[in-house]
């Protein structure tokens, strides 16, 4: 009969990719680009948030698109319909997005003709929230009919992310939705986070979350290494 | 959902370290996951059973410690646990402060394997 015997391992699952993400962020703000992880549900508004702030920003930055989608190029074409440049990762099947597949994505952009990149990750709140991509800011959506407590059900999503959009806040009227509870909830997870309620569909609010959006863009302009 | 990608790191991980030490046999795997991670025990073990089959790791056990969540408090300093399901408060219990940051609950660690 064998003997059991134990062998110490300690290792980090998720450290793989969180080294690989740390790397991707060093070399984009190297080369001086920014890179927003955008995270939302389904249906929370990614796509039209990404075109609403490319008609913001884009006479003032030179931007591109990186779309996840699981199966499809749907919101690639929309992008491209722009005259953005946008590159599709298509998962097949993961639910997230991770470092190495952005990775891949960047190759195919020339980093030297742009300012900003934002990445449209898998929609859903639970897995992109555990898979560092990169990114210089994380921006999660989180439209009024999906809910204020969201925040009780996906704590993680609400706890990584440098920014928080509001949208559909045209549903506002004669829902139950308590905007007040919400930032609350957010900011306990989340003290440092910026919170921007929008309506995709009216404008209204997105100058706000473009003027942020721009700042922090500007950052990375003009960063200058210590050395 | 993203058990099946996770799983499958924990398994390329423990097959690597088999490898290095010649086993014939992984029978159980010893984690570290935190509270905040969205993984369940029950489905972690099956997709692990799904992918370590015809491996050396076929059929081991996942033994898994849960990390709770514990937030730190940015004005005192103190540390407390909290359960973030349930939680509508996560005042700082000894100053009452309402800003505090994570501390754990977001691990995903392997500790050991046993091995034959």
């Amino acid at each position: 009969m064998a003997e059991i015997k134990l062998i110490d391992i300690k290792e980090d699952i998720l450290s793989d990719n969180q080294a690989l993400a740390g790397q991707i962020r060093d070399d984009l703000r190297g080369k001086r680009v920014f890179l927003m992880n955008l995270m939302a549900s389904p249906g929370g508004g990614k796509t039209s948030l990404i075109l609403q702030t490319l008609k913001r920003l884009r006479e003032r930055f030179r931007m591109a698109v990186i779309e996840g989608d699981i199966d499809s190029q749907v919101d690639a074409e929309k992008i491209i319909r722009e005259d953005i440049p946008a590159v599709q990762i298509r998962t097949g099947g993961f639910c997230h997005l991770d470092a190495t597949m952005i990775e891949r994505a960047l190759k195919e952009l020339d980093m030297a003709a742009l300012d900003a990149i934002i990445v449209e990750n898998i929609g859903n709140l639970v897995c992109p929230a555990e898979f560092d991509i990169g990114s210089t800011r994380s921006v999660m959506i989180l439209s009024v009919p999906e809910g204020d407590d969201k925040p009780l059900k996906y704590p993680l999503m609400f706890s990584v992310c440098d920014g928080l959009v509001v949208n559909k806040t045209d549903y506002l009227e004669g829902s139950d939705f308590d905007m007040e509870a919400l930032k609350e909830r957010v900011l306990r997870l989340n003290p440092g986070i910026r919170i921007f309620p929008v309506s995709c569909r009216t404008g209204q609010g997105i100058d706000d979350w473009a003027q942020w959006l721009s700042a922090e863009i500007e950052k990375i302009k003009n960063w200058k290494s210590s050395f | 959902m993203h058990e099946l990608s996770v799983m499958e790191s924990i398994l390329n991980v423990v097959l690597k370290h088999a490898r290095q030490h010649e086993v014939q046999r992984v029978v159980a795997v010893s984690l570290r996951v935190g509270e905040m991670t969205d993984l369940i025990d029950e489905w972690m073990q099956r997709y692990f059973d799904y992918l370590s089959d015809k491996t050396v790791a076929a059929g081991a056990v996942l033994k898994i410690e849960r990390v709770p969540v514990v937030f730190q408090c940015e004005s005192c300093g103190t540390e407390f646990p909290v359960n973030i399901r349930e939680v509508r408060d996560t005042a700082c219990p000894a100053c009452g402060g309402n800003k505090a940051r994570l501390k754990s609950g977001r691990e995903f660690f392997i500790k050991n394997i046993e091995v034959m």
